[in-house]
């Protein structure tokens, strides 16, 4: 997919005047962290939970290649293929031929953002396969042509009147005086376009939330069951996840599992968890006869032994986002491209470069909500640090602030010349400001000014009058 | 492509700072596979009898829109489905698993019942399935594919009834995982492991309109669960 | 020098950036309060700024060698005490961190974070106060700053403070615990976000009807008392008075509430 990330700004300008995004985000804020909340406070053992996650991942990712390894070999001994990308060019090739080679026309996709990653809904068509989302939210937005805006509710930045107009637009087949009000009609026509497709398509490609060595066997994760219909129907199964999904055992996949759908959506499962193994058996009356999974590295295994390896445990719960006031702001368009909110602010400058995405570790007040509903315990606002850190080598950042913060570290190693600047500002501020309280305008902070007043300084700086006061104290 | 393969493999060796993983250290990993080690257990759905799993699978179904029934044995479930039919305005008629659970019902004491066995067309509104086992501490069925029950059962139809006998209650999702290799032998692994393994914690549904859940997303809008008391049923 | 003064811990006052330009009152109100909480308070006069925002832009040699003074500064001292979870909770939780690659230096940081507080935390978690003398006759609502909160656990210890000041009501904040969008530069480099984020604070704070919104950080106080005075501005409304919470504490309210002229 690409990235607009460099626009952060006005794109982030653009959501924060954009009345139904706006709209959107404010039944989000109200709904998933209370649902969480109330999921969690029924199990006691969650915070234990959470430590145990952590370990998990950091055992798998100090041996990820022997666990992958092992994952193709179980892969294979059920009957299935695995393929490695490195890139998402190899990666869309190999799912391409393997779609061209079974003569498909149509593929369903389930819910996966390797997929967008890798930008292989618009290469399939192009080449003449038709991709079908069916994921109910990111049908819309396949349907509207934009890109999801958040990784668990891909169309979380739409109101149902927006639903409804572009189904209105798109559904022609159907009565034009069709009732649409109620979001139940709304999924109930989506329901019944989709299961024509399902039924009709040639290839399946899902992602996975996670990859199981013991057994060679897949996961995803669903409440609609598109997923299913999806890897069940069609001739082929086609699996595209990267590296780092790989968990050991079934028993490891059951203790993430707790973790991840109460994190997400505040359920204590999803509808549908499913586990895949290879094509159907000899014995089967029903399943896919081909399986492949499309393993993607795409950077992450330059990610491991790095100071950002602690992203490689991320579940893609999106609880990150979901509790993040600057995500809750400007909704995740604005952030660019695949990945939104805190974990888009460390995951999309590691996978196409911080110069590419300077803002996003930047737009961060680090009030370190994110990193205390991570259910994998992922020091984001640590990482997004190291990213500012990188910036400031590779002098990424405006020359403005650069200036500005080498001036005040200047002064900050020089207490005389420090105290001496006080001093002065304390008393000009103090007395320019002395009759209204505040500056409704102040020079060179206009960004603060143009929407709030500034507080004027009370005349002295603090040390002055203390060491004012120690010194009558001794005389 | 092997190329990419020994290259992703060798970045990621070289990232850690090694080699291939040999000797004692992958003599480790083996054994963790095969020992395959339980972590934390929920508390609540630890030590609980029969009855005490029962209750609990029910009480967490209900919680998620499941329908649940009690009933005393095999006997009885002719007239749980046929009510249900009934209930729902539903034509007597639906596409049910070959599971031989399936044949020990006395399908004959509702003769107007009509059953088609195997896997279902698109157009089958009822599908009944047998569960594999289920899972008290979130209400979930754990079902199988294979000739006994095809997956699509758990899907196409409108309506998903299980057929589930309360022995197959277990507490937590590695006890399922255990009586999962139990039942294969010892180990789930290659062909032995289902090609599918679906565990379904109720009726399908989305947010995705404005946060509004709405049931029938995809999958069922309704699934309901017949919980076979019978101490005898395994 | 009496014996009984040479009994009492010896607190190094780490008074902050901002409550030395801004708000010497706030400074004052917390060496009283250490005082009653039985401790000597000495301020030590080369202190500058903590590196916060350094360490936070990224440039880590500006910020280790501003950590670097602060530690020689403070090492001496029996406890450090902040009137601020943001430059508290750098001290005690990054300063490790910043020097971690040169032994001598990250061990000296670990002695001083040890002993580093954050002001409320202090005399209620350290020095065991559960009641103040202070008198304060308003309905009051309490922001957490992010840092205080999640990097100090601050949460309780000023709410429980608050409950034994006379005559003061304390009405809980909707949201308290989410961010007001200061964050250091975030509010000068994003200020559109920034304005969404205190502008939310903002309406929070109004429909508690409180006359009085107290925090315990002076970036995030200044940012929400300019927001809340525009905000009156163009609305014609009677003003929320907004304070540092050690001026309540301390019984120290004579000053004007932040951003209010003198009458």
């Amino acid at each position: 997919m690409e990235s607009t990330a460099s626009a952060f700004k006005d794109n982030a300008h653009d959501a924060l005047g954009n009345k139904h995004l706006q709209s959107a985000l404010d039944k989000m804020r109200a709904g998933f962290p209370q649902r969480r909340l109330d999921a969690i406070g029924k199990l006691p053992e969650f915070e234990d939970l959470r430590e145990q996650g952590r370990e998990i991942k950091n055992h798998v990712l100090e041996n990820l290649d022997w666990y992958l390894e092992r994952f193709e070999r179980n892969v294979t001994a059920a009957g299935g293929h695995v393929h490695w990308a490195r890139t998402p060019e190899e990666a869309r090739q190999l799912i391409l031929g393997l779609c061209r080679k079974l003569g498909a026309r149509t593929v369903t996709k389930g819910k996966t953002m390797i997929a967008e990653e890798i930008g292989l809904n618009d290469f399939l068509e192009a080449e003449g396969v038709i991709p079908i989302e069916t994921d109910l939210g990111e049908y819309i937005i396949q349907l509207r042509r934009e890109p999801p805006s958040h990784i668990i509710a891909p169309a979380i930045h739409l109101t149902k009147g927006q639903v409804e107009e572009t189904f209105r637009e798109i559904h022609t087949s159907l009565p034009a005086d069709r009732n649409l009000e109620e979001p139940r009609s709304l999924v109930a026509e989506a329901r019944t376009m989709l299961r024509d497709k399902f039924l009709k398509a040639d290839v399946g490609i899902t992602g996975a939330n996670f990859l199981i060595a013991e057994t060679g066997t897949s996961v995803i994760v669903t409440n609609e069951g598109n997923g299913d219909l999806t890897q069940l129907l069609p001739k082929a199964h086609i699996v595209v996840a990267s590296l780092e999904k790989i968990v050991p055992t079934l028993e490891d996949a059951a203790a993430l599992l707790r973790l991840l759908a109460r994190s997400a959506t505040g359920q204590d499962m999803s509808v549908y968890t499913t586990f895949s193994t290879g094509p159907r058996r000899a014995e089967d009356p029903d399943g896919p006869g081909e399986y492949h999974v499309v393993l993607l590295d795409n950077g992450r295994s330059a990610l491991l032994g790095s100071e950002f390896q602690d992203m490689l445990r991320c579940i893609r719960c999106g609880a990150c986002m979901n509790h993040c006031p600057v995500y809750g702001a400007i909704g995740g368009h604005a952030y660019g491209w695949v990945y939104p909110g805190p974990m888009g602010a460390v995951l999309t400058p590691s996978l196409i470069g911080i110069e590419n995405a300077k803002h996003l570790p930047n737009a961060s007040t680090f009030c370190g909500k994110c990193e205390s509903v991570c259910p994998m315990k992922i020091p984001l606002p640590k990482m997004m640090r190291h990213y500012r850190e990188r910036e400031w080598q590779k002098r990424l950042s405006p020359p403005v602030a650069r200036l500005g913060l080498k001036l005040w570290a200047f002064l900050a190693l020089r207490p005389p010349l420090y105290h001496f600047f006080y001093a002065i500002a304390a008393q000009v501020l103090g007395l320019l400001g002395k009759r209204q309280g505040s500056f409704y305008n102040l020079p060179l902070a206009g960004a603060w000014t143009s929407t709030r007043d500034m507080p004027a300084p009370q005349g002295r700086s603090f040390q002055e009058l203390w060491h004012q006061r120690e010194k009558k104290k001794a005389a | 492509m092997s190329a990419a393969r020994d290259e992703i493999l060798g970045k990621i060796r070289g990232s850690l700072g090694r080699g291939p993983l040999t000797g004692d250290s992958a003599a480790k990993l083996e054994a963790r596979l095969a020992n395959h080690p339980v972590g934390i257990i929920p508390r609540r759905s630890e030590g609980l009898d029969r009855k005490g799993l029962t209750k609990l699978f029910e009480d967490q179904a209900i919680e998620i829109a499941t329908t649940v029934e009690r009933v005393s044995s095999l006997a009885d479930v002719p007239k749980a489905v046929a009510d249900y039919l009934a209930r729902f305005n539903l034509p007597a008629e639906f596409a049910a698993a070959p599971d031989p659970l399936v044949d020990k019902v006395p399908w004959g004491e509702r003769p107007l019942l009509k059953l088609k066995r195997g896997k279902p067309s698109p157009t089958d509104a009822v599908g009944l399935s047998v569960g594999f086992c289920a899972i008290a501490e979130t209400g979930t069925l754990m079902m199988l594919s294979g000739p006994d029950n095809p997956s699509t059962l758990n899907f196409l139809p409108d309506d998903h009834i299980v057929i589930l006998p309360a022995s197959r209650v277990v507490g937590p999702m590695e006890a399922a995982w255990r009586r999962l290799r139990e039942s294969r032998g010892g180990t789930a692994v290659g062909p032995t492991m289902p090609r599918t393994v679906n565990f379904i914690t109720g009726p399908s549904r989305t947010g995705d309109i404005e946060q509004k859940l709405e049931m029938g997303a995809h999958g069922p809008r309704r699934q309901h669960i017949l919980i076979v008391e019978d101490e005898s049923l395994a | 020098m009496s014996d009984s003064t040479s009994a009492k811990p010896r607190v190094g006052l780490f008074v902050t950036c901002l409550v030395d330009l801004f708000r010497p009152s706030v400074g004052f109100a917390a060496v009283k309060l250490i005082e009653e909480a039985g401790c000597t308070v000495e301020v030590p006069g080369l202190q500058t700024c903590c590196g916060q925002p350094a360490y936070n832009s990224g440039d880590r040699a500006d910020a280790a060698a501003v950590a670097r003074r602060t530690i020689v500064l403070f090492e001496g001292f029996d406890y450090v005490v902040v009137p601020s979870g943001s430059c508290g909770g750098m001290i005690k939780e990054h300063y490790t961190e910043l020097l971690q690659d040169d032994p001598p230096w990250h061990a000296r940081a670990k002695a001083v974070a040890e002993r580093t507080w954050e002001l409320m935390a202090f005399i209620h978690d350290v020095r065991g106060m559960r009641r103040v003398a202070a008198r304060y006759d308003g309905v009051v609502t309490y922001h957490d700053s992010c840092s205080g909160l999640r990097e100090l656990g601050v949460k309780r210890q000023p709410r429980a403070l608050l409950g034994s000041v006379e005559g003061l009501k304390l009405k809980e904040l909707p949201g308290a615990e989410t961010c007001c969008g200061f964050g250091g530069t975030f509010c000068v480099k994003y200020p559109e976000i920034s304005d969404k984020m205190v502008e939310a604070k903002a309406e929070d704070v109004l429909a508690t009807g409180a006359d009085t919104l107290l925090a315990g950080d002076m970036g995030c106080l200044m940012n929400m008392a300019g927001k809340l005075r525009r905000m009156r501005t163009e609305a014609g409304a009677r003003p929320t008075r907004v304070r540092h919470v050690a001026e309540v504490l301390a019984g120290m309210t004579d000053e004007p509430p932040i951003g209010e002229a003198g009458q």
